[in-house]
């Protein structure tokens, strides 16, 4: 059998526990500003400290940092094609 | 035809399939950008008549349990079989709490008349209808998802426990844990644009 | 080399008889073969649906059906020629075929899942034929299913969709595997700049089916959560917006025209250089000029929204956008043409046929600029202008690469030489028949005749009828061409290695390949279109 193995990064189990704090603290983080009436803003805050907490979960959970560049690269193309889908949406929404 | 291992490849596939399921999900986060941009009001109405606390319980449970998840891979590197097989155990627990909590949450609102063409949608403002139409469909999508993880972090278990996944040997369990790693980023942005809306 | 070692003969994984040794194989040679007489089975069904609704419309009123077996009729055709021929054709049977052999692999990176999407391709299928027998009958909504009509109609809506919903999971777990093939299987001394174009058109169109295809998914499981819920999500009394489902439904459908035509591109990219001796011209461009098309493909969909209601800005940047798309297409041609310039040209079958391709691939998508810009759009959106439009790219140009490509690789596929004169007759017959059908239908549009219409204006007519017999003619031709294929199946297999003196990697390998592909190492040069050995070999 041919084997194609590379050095797996072994993860910590600290490393793990504390993302994981980071997590739980971004979550209290959302919530607590929630309440906050900032109007308008509330929606890209919350968003943007939903897409921290996916980055952390991607980064450290799924190992992307480890990941190779083509998984890496993918990963980037399969976002921009999800903001193009929303974005150019409102190409029309946004000027009827 | 030589057999080979290349757990790098078999990694590029599983992370190919859950780009695919990030735009399926994405198709309706399509459909709930513009309708929040059309009904802001209404939608942060809706978003107060779902209950915070589940929401706020089900996104923990489900980043404890991804947590889980990666752990259980730590610690069949290591060769730790049982606290793999703990951990797994217990992310798979998570995800029955989680999808427990659902159907208390969808019964309680099913009970107060609120679902896919109810009467009290029908006849009041559309915009609440939309947002709860995307709650349903959203959550009755991304639940479905959360059954799929659950029996393969399950098939997961299993083989651990036959020694079919070893310190060696871990790439179905890597991959079973990136698809239920998924099912939590899903839940990350549906939480807030669901619960947090206000 | 004897009979038994070629793959039709050894079963991979082996020890396996009978029908089991092809229901069951890994072998993406086989897989290949049992998608290629699907299709076939599919495109010959739905082009005699297609003759059948052309007749009808030779004259007006009435002629051999009525309206709602019409509107069935153009349904039943677009979905079948959409779905079961022109997305999977070309990935799935040479794409299968070829693309791990031209990378010097011995299968693809999945043999089971490779299996899986032949199950759920044939699934897929027989659910769409179930959907036609059963219930109140099949669609009569257009392939395109927009609502509201997809929603109140009485036809098996949900049946359909979910058959194209079982058809796209297909698709994209092919091109799944075709990626991670890509990546993790080339021989080791084939660089990115050395794998042959066709590879790489496979590759770009690979991630449209991985990323597009998903858009479509979700848009027809809303198709049926609304026909069963009634949730609302776009319908204007309860809130939702109509042109939502367009944005999600082109959002997929136009990335899959260019499914459909990107392996098709990297067909022909493969037999000019072969019947030219003489390498590519623009490699790179063509590399580059492929992954632009998969790109900016993405950008464009609401192109066919202009007439919908929505934005005049979104009219604007889709119009600009479409534009750009066309740009990669002619460095194609340019390069296409550039390496015949010069070449020592070798008429065949396969190079007929190839540069049929490049004229009507080209007339079709100038007559695109015509529809991309929104203005003139205006004047034939929804006209019969639209319908030959898409058939000139979609058959004058898929259409006619796919048998090109057909010819070229059947002799390595099954080991026989198929005969060249009916092959020609063929040919010319489908292209004449081809003239001669769709560009009545150009003008017709320019003359206001609506599409997905059952009867026409008196004016119409005389365009029509005479459409009607470049239809016979075509369906003539490409019958022929089918025919001659097959009927040289029952001939010897005498076919060599390298008939055409071919130069990427599944010419240097027995006719038909050996199971495992390769018995000794591929021999990988520095450029996949060096001809110079078989030139100079020509020359003793």
């Amino acid at each position: 059998m041919e084997s194609i193995e590379e050095h797996r990064h072994i993860t910590g189990y600290g490393q793990l526990a504390v993302i994981l704090a980071l997590l739980l603290a971004l979550t209290g983080v959302t919530v607590a500003v929630s309440y906050i009436h900032l109007g308008f803003f509330n929606v890209p805050v919350a968003l943007a400290i939903a897409a921290l907490k996916a980055s952390l979960v991607l980064l450290f959970f799924m190992h992307l940092r480890h990941e190779g560049p083509v998984i890496r690269y993918a990963f980037i193309t399969a976002i921009l094609f999800l903001a193009v889908m929303i974005g150019f949406t409102f190409w029309d929404v946004a000027f009827r | 035809m030589t057999t080979r291992i290349d757990t790098a490849g078999a990694r590029i596939g599983m992370w190919i399939f859950l780009y695919s399921e990030i735009i399926l999900f994405g198709g309706l986060f399509v459909l709930y950008a513009v309708y929040f941009y059309d009904y802001p009001e209404l939608f942060a109405k809706g978003g107060k008549e779902l209950n915070r606390i589940i929401g706020s319980l089900n996104t923990v449970v489900l980043l404890v349990s991804s947590f889980t998840v990666a752990a259980s891979i730590a610690a069949i590197q290591r060769g730790r079989k049982g606290q793999a097989m703990t951990f797994l155990a217990f992310s798979i627990f998570c995800g029955l709490v989680f999808v427990v909590n659902k159907y208390f949450e969808w019964g309680a609102k099913i009970r107060h008349d609120i679902y896919p063409n109810s009467a009290t949608l029908q006849d009041g403002e559309p915009g609440l209808n939309i947002f709860f139409g995307l709650y349903y469909v959203i959550t009755g999508l991304h639940g479905l998802h959360v059954i799929i993880g659950m029996a393969l972090l399950t098939v997961s278990l299993v083989l651990v426990m036959r020694d079919r996944i070893t310190a060696s040997r871990y790439v179905v369990l890597e991959n079973s844990g990136l698809y239920w790693h998924l099912v939590d980023l899903i839940w990350i942005f549906v939480f807030p644009l669901f619960y947090l809306v206000l | 080399m004897t009979a038994a070692q070629s793959y039709l003969e050894q079963p991979s994984p082996p020890g396996r008889t009978g029908w089991k040794a092809w229901l069951l194989t890994h072998d993406h040679k086989r897989l290949g073969l049992m998608y290629l007489w699907a299709i076939l089975f599919w495109f010959v069904l739905a082009a005699i649906l297609g003759l059948l609704m052309r007749t009808e419309l030779m004259s007006a009123g009435r002629t051999i059906m009525g309206p709602e077996t019409y509107s069935s009729m153009f349904t039943l055709h677009g979905v079948i020629m959409i779905f079961l021929f022109g997305i999977p054709a070309i990935p799935a049977i040479f794409g299968n075929f070829f693309l791990p052999i031209q990378l010097g692999a011995d299968d693809v990176f999945f043999p089971r899942l490779n299996l899986l999407s032949w199950y759920l391709f044939m699934f897929g299928g027989g659910f769409a034929v179930f959907s036609l027998f059963f219930g109140d009958g099949f669609p009569d909504t257009g392939w395109t299913f927009y609502v509201p009509f997809s929603i109140s109609s009485s036809g098996n809506v949900s049946l359909t969709v979910t058959a194209a919903f079982i058809l796209g999971m297909s698709s994209m777990l092919t091109g799944l595997n075709f990626v991670t093939t890509f990546h993790r299987m080339r021989d080791k001394a084939m660089g990115l700049m050395k794998i042959p174009l066709f590879t790489w058109s496979v590759y770009a169109t690979a991630w449209v089916q991985i990323l597009a295809t998903p858009v479509i998914a979700i848009t027809f499981v809303l198709v049926v959560l609304e026909r069963l819920l009634s949730i609302g999500l776009f319908e204007p009394d309860k809130g939702g917006d109509p042109l939502l489902y367009q944005h999600l439904f082109w959002m997929y459908s136009h990335p899959a025209v260019y499914i459909i035509i990107l392996p098709a591109m990297g067909v022909i990219s493969e037999i000019i250089p072969t019947f030219s001796h003489k390498s590519i011209f623009g490699y790179k461009a063509i590399v580059y000029s492929s992954l632009a098309i998969a790109i900016a493909g993405s950008l464009v969909w609401a192109h066919h929204m202009y007439t919908s209601g929505m934005s005049d800005v979104s009219v604007f940047v889709f119009s600009l956008l479409t534009f750009l798309v066309a740009i990669p297409s002619a460095v194609k041609v340019f390069s296409w043409v550039s390496t015949m310039y010069k070449g020592s040209i070798e008429m065949s079958p396969p190079f007929f046929l190839t540069l049929c391709f490049i004229y009507l691939f080209t007339v079709g998508g100038l007559t695109g600029l015509v529809i991309g810009a929104a203005g003139t759009d205006i004047h034939v959106h929804d006209t019969h202008f639209v319908v030959a439009h898409f058939h000139f790219v979609m058959l004058g140009g898929t259409g006619f690469a796919f048998f090109a490509a057909l010819h070229y690789w059947w002799p390595k596929m099954f080991g026989v030489m198929y005969r060249n004169r009916p092959a020609y007759i063929g040919a010319v017959s489908a292209a004449v028949g081809f003239i001669f059908h769709f560009v009545p239908m150009l003008i017709l549009g320019m003359q206001g005749m609506p599409r997905r219409y059952y009867d026409y204006l008196p004016q119409y007519e005389t365009g029509n009828f005479l459409a009607g017999f470049g239809a016979y003619l075509l369906v003539f031709g490409l019958l022929l061409m089918l025919l001659n294929l097959v009927l040289s199946l029952r001939g010897p297999r005498t076919a060599p290695a390298n008939p055409w003196g071919g130069a990427t990697l599944e010419w240097s390998v027995p006719s038909p390949p050996p199971v495992e592909n390769f018995t000794d190492p591929p021999n990988i040069k520095d450029f996949p279109y060096d001809f110079s050995e078989i030139v100079g070999n020509s020359k003793k």
